[in-house]
């Protein structure tokens, strides 16, 4: 490709995000303008993921040394990755939970009249910055849990943490757009969808050796949310993992989240055929 | 009084056309239900009696702690609290009922329907899945009863406080966030607030969270019996008399200070 054609490409791609970034970038100002507001917001949610964390050392702390294999630093270490690729993606897409309220009101029409992807008018229509709160706790306890834990840094350790934190961030972003499109269907049962959405991210913050096998099944592999946090971590720690769900399967991370967002887009693009109208 | 039997009545009702919702609500709650009897059986079966625990009465706390979740709510403000964001409550003021107590009355109405296709299966759930200890003879029923109805009145006299924020907030997000992340520790939601460490626990039980939802708790699984449970009761009791007072003040000065916004 010369060098004229890869001008005109992106160009191309930069028309087409366009209209994307300038409402992004209105959601940006709009948080912005009321400082207060926003603070406020920021402070409720750093408490939310302190009393995550507070949950994690309350356990451990009880249990007088381990709980499930794991110690208290380790079990910090998979709520620090858990919790900051949750917040990361509830900041980009957990708006779209709130889609069952505009499919009761019949807002969500509006979508389907414009020459864009629903799904992406949808993601793009809000960024909750007031996440990063939640995302600040994460970064911490991560931090100070891979300094306590003694972990030996090399490549492994940085493809490790990277696939951890991209993976996770793509299945919990994954359940967010699933539970989006069976929102079409469920209407006032949308809490339905919590089952996955947040107990899935509370799952992932558990070492998966507690779990009752049941859970195993479903949120070890349908939801596959063992794959956010707690295999990698197991790796990184040189850990064995837990019964059905052996320590190398993390390395399988990127197929957990292919997985997930095939089960996601499904379940979305089904919704979207589903949709009848608000009746407007 | 009749007044406020009837919204209480009418909140009741409203819930009653909502039934998806409430089983929607029901397979959320057995779902966290399952995954804190994993992690929290671990816990008692690893050592000796934690917290005075065994693996029944943990079990009981799981189920019957999700079971009253859908009715104590702590996550949702009142009604009451978008009209004041949106100055309708100007309309309330108006109106011959207290504006208070009106609120609470309507979310405890709501609340004590929710016990029906929530907290019954809840606990149903728990005792066909893990077996949780259960007391067998009366009388911690009809004191976990009464600690119930207060635990979940408590809990909307709490929010419909915060709600009040808003005549000075006009936002209260934040400030709801933070009350989220507090009560839901606090109450005992989370985790047994007798897992805590000592300096944690002393500050729970120096607000009137556990009141909301701990306390009912052991008193419905006869953890706490007798006198200690009437103490408890006693304890739920003091705090909706100061958190009702609060709330009676705010509602006033925030009369006061309401600004209707728009035309």
């Amino acid at each position: 490709m010369g060098d004229g054609a890869f001008a005109e490409t992106r160009g191309q791609v930069r028309a087409a995000l366009r209209p994307y970034l300038a409402v992004l970038a209105s959601r940006v100002r709009a948080q912005r303008a009321y400082r207060t507001s926003f603070r406020a917001d920021l402070v409720g949610a750093a408490v939310v993921g302190l009393t995550e964390m507070a949950e994690v050392v309350v356990l451990f702390s009880a249990a007088n040394g381990t709980l499930g294999g794991l110690d208290l630093a380790q079990a910090l270490l998979v709520l620090g990755l858990a919790e900051l690729a949750f917040s990361s993606a509830d900041m980009m897409f957990g708006h779209v939970d709130n889609l069952a309220q505009q499919v009761r009101a019949g807002t969500v029409d509006i979508l389907y009249l414009r020459p864009q992807p629903l799904l992406a008018q949808l993601v793009t229509s809000d960024i909750s910055l007031r996440r990063l709160g939640r995302s600040a706790v994460a970064v911490v306890v991560l931090v100070g849990a891979l300094v306590v834990n003694d972990v030996d840094w090399g490549p492994r350790t940085v493809v490790l943490l990277a696939l951890s934190l991209v993976c996770g961030f793509a299945i919990f972003c994954a359940n967010y757009v699933g539970a989006g499109g069976l929102q079409f269907f469920l209407l006032n049962a949308q809490e339905v969808t919590n089952a996955f959405v947040y107990g899935g991210r509370h799952a992932s913050t558990q070492p998966a050796t507690v779990w009752l096998r049941g859970i195993t099944v479903i949120f070890g592999f349908v939801f596959p949310m063992a794959f956010c946090a707690y295999l990698p971590a197991m790796l990184l720690l040189g850990e064995p993992g837990a019964p059905w769900l052996p320590a190398w399967l993390g390395w399988f991370a990127p197929v957990a989240a292919a997985w997930s967002w095939a089960f996601g887009l499904f379940a979305w693009c089904s919704g979207v055929r589903h949709y009848q109208g608000g009746g407007g | 009084m009749r007044v406020y039997a009837r919204i209480l009545a009418a909140g009741f009702r409203t819930q009653s056309r909502y039934l998806p919702a409430a089983f929607a609500g029901l397979l959320a709650n057995a779902t966290f239900g399952l995954l804190k009897s994993g992690i929290l059986l671990t816990l008692v079966g690893d050592g000796a009696a934690i917290g005075g625990y065994t693996a029944g009465t943990m079990a009981a706390y799981v189920w019957l702690s999700q079971g009253l979740l859908g009715s104590v709510n702590i996550w949702s403000l009142p009604l009451s609290a978008q009209r004041i964001k949106s100055g309708d409550i100007a309309v309330d003021f108006l109106r011959p009922a207290d504006v208070q107590l009106a609120s609470i009355a309507d979310d405890v109405g709501r609340g004590l329907f929710a016990l029906i296709p929530r907290g019954l299966p809840s606990v149903g759930v728990g005792v066909l899945l893990v077996g949780m200890a259960m007391p067998s003879e009366a009388l911690p029923y009809v004191l976990g009863a009464v600690s119930l109805v207060l635990g979940i009145t408590l809990s909307h006299t709490l929010t419909y406080l915060l709600g009040t924020a808003g005549f000075w907030l006009v936002e209260v997000r934040g400030l709801q966030g933070l009350y989220m992340g507090v009560a839901g520790l606090l109450t005992g939601l989370i985790t047994p607030v007798w897992l805590f460490p000592d300096w944690l626990r002393m500050i729970a039980v120096a607000t009137p969270f556990p009141a909301v939802m701990m306390y009912p708790i052991d008193v419905l699984s006869g953890r706490t019996t007798g006198l200690d449970a009437l103490a408890l009761i006693g304890a739920q009791a003091g705090w909706l008399a100061l958190a009702l007072a609060a709330g009676a003040v705010t509602t006033r000065l925030g009369r006061r200070k309401l600004e209707v916004q728009g035309g």
